[in-house]
């Protein structure tokens, strides 16, 4: 376990700072029927031109991870506690002001559905320009010039012309398009992608993918990716965070956590999901249960109640006792390195062919 | 070896009956689009399906996939006749029903049910689940053996729900648990069809395969033929013997699971397949082509003349642009696999020696960081 940890603290390039870091964050929303913890001591870093993969199904609290990050956040109704240190400048205290320059600049967001995040009243060139000139400060003529680079780079056919278009008369893989050349027009060191790629048709979605891959390549930007396809983490992630019930289960790189997953819910996952070159005849094995409510999530490991594996890890331990997540590459859950190996291989990795 | 282990059992439901039980030729809708003032004409229409041959055999699944815009659905509602059909023929069991009236559908609305995609607006809110899956029977007037409140007890526990919610509402269910009181419904009255239209996409990842394994349960031990409606490739696979590829509107590829999967011969069937992202879980290398099409599917409003994939194809010539390519079995395809295309692609899915990527700013970023590496 730990020499696993060292060598992969070993082959990070960069120095002991991360480029971001996010410790024990904490979301709370409160609502009518109670305090939802969207978000419960959540812990990750990011480093430069590194790509961080964040699975986890509908409301493990992956969206409002990033939301956070961004400070977009209603901070009416909710409350953050926590750190956030982007770049050694910490976030969680800091003031709208700070915040603006922040955004659109430094980090850029990349959203699900561009249809609702392209403002349908501004032409998309303007939409482009507009964080240009605020950030570094361009004329109007020098924004426009960038907006057309920007249309050329992500490959939009007759930017010139395109760039006076308004949304609507976009596709939606071109408007996907235009919102990737809207987040890094001012070559942000961190972009959060949130679902970019799920409204999207397959064939488009693979463009788009390998687009943002190339991208990054050059301009050199971090980039959290989240997803709820494993498939798409596998093609883009450098490092991955498996989420549940607003927490992170597991970590590691891409690698080591497809292919040798050591908590029982990636292990569901992994196994309740058809490849195209799996075997037919084999039923699927979907977890069972549903997600927890995050009103009132379950005592313990939250994924108890839907774990096959609760009596291997010993009596009522899972109900009772909160496995931790430990630093590096981890799994918060009760089994011991032996038990999840012995299980991933004999159980788990038969039901992967 | 999976070869082996899945033709066999594919041909059998096929060929056991002569006759399949649906067949569907030349089948045609096109939605009008009117404009003008004052008086509004028709301008134009959207050619959602176009001259769409299928059949279905009794027991058997067939998938049809295709992205967004491609006709599939239509083609779903078509089939259910919740659609007039423009033209073409739908036989049902010997029955002709492609403009039946309402009495003449009466006796075979009972036998072709269908699943919808979104389990939150295919329920009504305002009834209990045991009203929802009691309708159909009332509706037909089926009186099964012990009452219908006892038949939808057996419904609700067939589909892994406890008999005792029959008088809760949907929304004190989740979206599988929903998903799966929309099958008790359309296993009320014991169909021999049913159409799926996207069953699962709704779904959250952990929950689809709850819901296919119970589909596929219902499949097979119930012996009810599926139209399986779906965009993710790696799902239909998964459910169905025979795959039908649908572009724009028209069908390109139809074939056996195998045919279509590991031998296709259509450029968008290779196009498409190579854009799933797979989950790699093992240290093999991957050995998948990669192709990377420009831009989006066009408006189904003014397809492109001939082959309506001409435009994003790599192979395409000018007698794509003047010949639709008809739906025929290649040479060397297996019997049953059938493609529209004049210059049919290898039939394998191995990575080529150079991949093929259309889209121009992918194009130019690839050279230019290929360039400084």
């Amino acid at each position: 376990m730990t020499t696993l940890t060292k060598t992969e603290g070993a082959t990070a390039p960069t120095g002991p700072e991360p480029f971001l870091s996010v410790r024990d964050l904490r979301v709370r929303f409160s609502t009518e029927d109670g305090i939802v913890k969207a978000v419960d001591g959540l812990s990750f870093d990011v480093e430069r031109g590194k790509t961080l993969g964040i699975v986890g199904e509908s409301g493990s609290g992956k969206s409002v991870t990033n939301l956070t990050i961004l400070g977009l956040h209603n901070p009416k109704t909710s409350t953050v506690e926590g750190e956030i240190v982007l770049d050694g400048q910490e976030l969680v205290t800091a003031g709208e002001k700070e915040m603006e320059k922040l955004r659109g600049n430094k980090v850029a967001m990349i959203f699900q559905d561009p249809l609702t995040a392209l403002s349908p009243y501004y032409t998309v060139g303007r939409q482009i320009a507009e964080p240009y000139m605020k950030h570094t400060g361009a004329s109007k003529k020098e924004a426009r010039a960038r907006a057309i680079e920007m249309l050329t780079k992500v490959g939009i056919p007759q930017p010139k012309t395109r760039v006076d278009d308004y949304p609507h008369q976009f596709s939606g893989g071109m408007r996907q398009r235009a919102m990737i050349a809207m987040a890094l027009v001012c070559d942000p060191d961190l972009l959060i992608a949130d679902e970019p790629t799920t409204a999207l048709d397959v064939t488009v979605q693979a463009q788009i993918l390998d687009l943002l891959k190339e991208l990054q390549q050059e301009v050199g930007s971090a980039i959290v990716f989240i997803t709820h396809d494993l498939g798409v983490i596998s093609d883009m992630a450098d490092d991955l965070l498996v989420m549940y019930s607003g927490r992170a289960v597991e970590r590691g790189s891409v690698r080591e956590v497809l292919r040798a997953p050591r908590h029982p819910y990636t292990w569901g996952l992994l196994s309740s999901m058809p490849r195209l070159g799996g075997d037919t005849a084999q039923a699927l094995n979907p977890i069972p249960g549903s997600p927890p409510s995050l009103l009132n999530p379950p005592s313990g490991c939250a994924f108890h109640p839907r774990c096959a594996f609760t009596a291997e890890a010993g009596g009522d331990r899972c109900a009772t006792d909160r496995p931790a997540l430990a630093d590096g590459r981890a799994a918060a859950c009760h089994l011991t390195a032996d038990q999840k190996q012995r299980i991933f291989i004999d159980t788990i990795q038969p039901r992967l062919r | 070896m999976s070869d082996n282990l899945t033709l066999p059992a594919q041909q059998s439901p096929a060929g056991a009956s002569a006759e399949p039980l649906l067949t569907v030729e030349g089948l045609t809708k096109h939605f009008p689009i009117y404009g003008g003032f004052p008086i509004k004409r028709k301008v134009g229409a959207v050619q959602a399906v176009d001259k769409v041959d299928l059949t279905v055999g009794a027991g058997e699944s067939v998938g049809l996939v295709g992205e967004s815009g491609c006709g599939k659905s239509t083609t779903g509602r078509l089939i259910t006749r919740l659609l007039e059909p423009t033209g073409g023929k739908i036989t049902y069991a010997g029955h002709d029903i492609t403009h039946a009236s309402r009495r003449e559908l009466a006796p075979i609305r009972s036998e072709i049910q269908m699943i919808f995609q979104d389990p939150y607006s295919s329920l009504n809110p305002r009834q209990t689940v045991g009203t929802i899956i009691r309708s159909p029977m009332e509706v037909n007037g089926i009186e099964p053996a012990g009452g219908r409140e006892k038949r939808v007890r057996e419904l609700l526990e067939l589909v892994g729900l406890n008999p005792e919610h029959y008088n809760r509402f949907p929304h004190e269910f989740s979206g599988g648990q929903r998903q799966r009181i929309g099958v008790a419904r359309a296993l009320a009255l014991q169909p021999k069809l049913i159409v799926a239209d996207e069953p699962v996409s709704a779904l959250d990842v952990s929950i689809q395969a709850q819901v296919v394994n119970l589909l596929q349960k219902v499949q097979q031990e119930m012996g009810i033929a599926f139209l399986f409606i779906a965009h993710d490739l790696a799902v239909v696979r998964h459910f169905s013997q025979r795959v039908a590829v649908m572009y724009l509107g028209k069908v390109v590829e139809v074939g056996d699971r195998d045919s279509i999967y590991n031998r296709p011969r259509h450029p968008y069937t290779h196009a498409l397949l190579s854009a799933v992202p797979e989950v790699a879980v093992d240290d093999e290398p991957e050995d998948r082509e990669r192709i990377r099409l420009a831009g989006d599917v066009p408006s189904p409003i003014m397809p492109p003349s001939g082959c309506r994939f001409r435009t994003r194809c790599w192979k395409a010539q000018d007698k794509c642009a003047t010949e639709e390519p008809p739906l025929v079995r290649l040479s060397d395809s297996r019997e049953g696999h059938l493609t529209a295309c004049h210059f049919p692609e290898e039939p394998t899915t191995e990575a080529r020696d150079e991949d093929i990527v259309l889209d121009p700013g992918l194009k130019a970023l690839e050279d230019e960081n290929a360039g400084t590496d």
